[in-house]
């Protein structure tokens, strides 16, 4: 591209180099990526099917009890003589789905609470986020634990419980971004040119804003998944028989001095399952941006 | 010709708040009591140094900030109470040229977008990839700019796709704000140029807001000076520059530049001394006499008013006999 053209009506750019499509390119070049989506791939195919793959029934209890890791219990047994591979396969499921969906919906309400209050200002402003300071004030954990105690306890409360204590970082990031965003020229030329304010926040803020949330969502469904697991350990979850992370975990803390594997396997699912996500946070955030021309 | 445009005595205040309950403090004085009108095609200039308010005003007459006293008149039609649907068809006929091209353009919309929204959020009839082509061609841009995002294009390329913006709904006005101090001298000039041009091709009435002296003399037939948010003087580009009666007009021509600095008549007045006051806290009187030469001693006091000098000239200092003209 050069600017040397001396008549304009010659102006001519170098072709365009064909755009590749951004996330193809971006996640072959990846490795960290790969590696992410492989993990995560590898953990939703267990989620789906585990009807088929678990062994055995995840709340069938023998007197098979604390056995270590074998050919029979690939993972070994728990203190009711569980099959630790069966649960953790199972509580795949919710922990995935609990992640995802809780941060969807923290992120739905945060980023429209966010982009109202930047795009606005004024009293609107002042409302969004003293409410948002309000909750900024005490841990998302404790939030969550007294969302729940007003709910119940089960598995759709503890998902909204956890997405209204996650919403106010994705309200500061979105409010933050608009504030910046709002100065650029060419929010001034949208509002020259007639165009109304939910075109402006739809079409030229909110698709300038979300990289920034995206790479914060990656972080918080790990933090969701933490969240919904500590919950459970509180007895604040989901029904204590179900088979997820966070029950397996606790239950298998009394024993950790005598059978590692109840602590290492679950945790060690919910580390590589946050992990990915994180890679395939960064991933995305590259794919996202158009300005970084280096794929 | 009748006025296109009409300033009447607009003033734009920006209060200070602070505190818990928001009380306003102070004001920012940005822009103060003026008055303009704007010919049916003509190039109108209008200059000061950094923070006068000139891009405050031309964000008024675009109605990104509320006058807060005074009348905006567009074609016969006070637009400056306007609000919301009312004002769809005065952002019809009014559009604006940004001083950034980096800024000015959504990163994340081709060229080709950016032109068809226009279009298509003002029920554009007829086809709309044919004008954004055509609008391309008439700002110089090939048609395959339409597939570009503005990373991918220099600056020039990109005022161009902004000017493209501006032409999208034949508007009559275009404010053009510092529309090429951002760009390379060389690009300036094709960028020049291709205003002239265009204002030739469509009748095209400019607002042109700049600090680039030469520039607005070029482009304009008359101009405004401006200075802390008020205009000292005004009158034809060919007025102002070769008999600048007002000593802030005087030292601004002054200060441009001279291509040949041993030139002794180059820097007749000498460089202003001190800085320019802040608008917080304008100086009572007249607001250049902190600064001025030929400053008197009612100049502390009293406002001058913008005195007739004959033809479009006008100016407000009480140095400037308004029979000085007729002498000569």
């Amino acid at each position: 591209m050069s600017d040397l053209t001396v008549n304009p009506a010659n102006a001519t750019v170098a072709d365009a180099p064909k755009r590749k499509n951004r996330f193809r390119a971006v996640f072959a070049r990846d490795r960290k990526a790969q590696f992410g989506l492989i993990v995560l791939g590898l953990f939703t195919l267990g989620a789906i099917l585990a009807p088929f793959l678990s062994p055995y029934d995840p709340n069938e209890m023998t007197l098979n009890m604390m056995s270590g890791p074998s050919g029979e219990n690939v993972l070994g047994t728990d203190d009711l003589g569980r099959d630790l591979f069966s649960r953790i396969l199972w509580g795949t499921q919710i922990s995935l789905f609990v992640g995802v969906a809780t941060v969807g919906l923290a992120l739905v309400l945060g980023v429209l609470l966010g982009v109202l209050a930047g795009y606005y200002g004024g009293w609107i402003d002042m409302i969004i986020m003293r409410y948002i300071d309000l909750q900024w004030a005490f841990p998302n954990f404790i939030i969550a634990v007294y969302l729940v105690a007003v709910f119940g306890t089960g598995l759709l409360n503890v998902i909204v419980a956890i997405a209204l204590a996650f919403l106010d970082d994705f309200a500061r990031i979105a409010r933050s971004m608009v504030l910046t965003l709002k100065e650029e020229q060419f929010i001034d030329a949208a509002r020259v040119q007639g165009y109304s304010d939910l075109r402006i926040m739809l079409r030229h803020i909110l698709p300038n804003a979300m990289a920034p949330v995206i790479v914060q969502a990656t972080v918080s469904v790990s933090y969701a998944i933490l969240a919904e697991a500590s919950l459970s350990f509180l007895g604040l979850g989901v029904n204590p028989v179900t088979p997820t992370w966070g029950l397996i975990l606790s239950d298998g803390r009394s024993f950790i001095s005598r059978a590692w594997w109840l602590g290492v396997f679950p945790g060690l699912a919910i580390m590589l399952v946050v992990l990915s996500i994180n890679f395939i946070g960064d991933a995305l955030r590259d794919a996202l941006d158009v300005r970084e021309t280096d794929v | 010709m009748s006025a296109l445009l009409r300033i009447e005595d607009l003033s734009v205040h920006f209060p200070i708040r602070k505190g818990l309950l928001q009380r306003q403090v102070a004001e920012v004085r940005a822009v103060e009591q003026v008055t303009l009108s704007l010919n049916r095609g003509e190039a109108f200039g209008l200059v000061g140094e950094s923070g006068c308010g000139k891009t405050t005003l031309a964000r008024t007459v675009l109605r990104l900030v509320d006058p807060t006293s005074g009348e905006i008149w567009f074609d016969g039609k006070n637009v400056s109470g306007l609000k919301g649907k009312s004002l769809a068809p005065y952002r019809k006929q009014v559009a604006a040229i940004f001083q950034d091209p980096f800024s000015s353009l959504n990163p994340r919309m081709t060229a080709g977008k950016i032109l068809s929204e226009v279009l298509y959020v003002h029920r554009y009839e007829g086809s709309i990839p044919g004008r954004v082509a055509e609008l391309l061609s008439l700002c110089g841009l090939a048609p395959r700019f339409a597939d570009l995002y503005p990373h991918e294009m220099s600056g020039g390329q990109r005022q161009r796709v902004g000017i493209a913006r501006a032409l999208a709904l034949d508007p009559e006005l275009i404010v053009c704000d510092e529309a090429v101090s951002a760009l390379d001298v060389s690009i300036q000039a094709q960028i020049i140029n291709l205003l002239e041009e265009l204002r030739a091709k469509f009748g095209l009435t400019y607002l042109f807001i700049g600090h680039d002296l030469s520039v607005v003399r070029h482009l304009c037939d008359r101009l405004a000076v401006m200075y802390l948010g008020r205009i000292v003087e005004t009158g034809t580009s060919e007025e102002l520059f070769s008999s600048p009666r007002h000593p802030y007009t005087k030292a601004l021509i002054d200060a441009v530049p001279a291509p040949d600095p041993d030139d002794d008549n180059t820097n007749k007045h000498g460089a202003l001394a001190g800085e320019i006051p802040s608008p917080l806290n304008p100086p009572p009187g007249c607001v250049f006499h902190t600064r001025c030469p030929v400053a008197m001693d009612h100049c502390k006091s009293t406002v001058p008013p913008l005195s007739q000098l004959g033809g479009h000239h006008a100016a407000a200092c009480f140095a400037v006999e308004p029979s000085q003209d007729a002498q000569r």
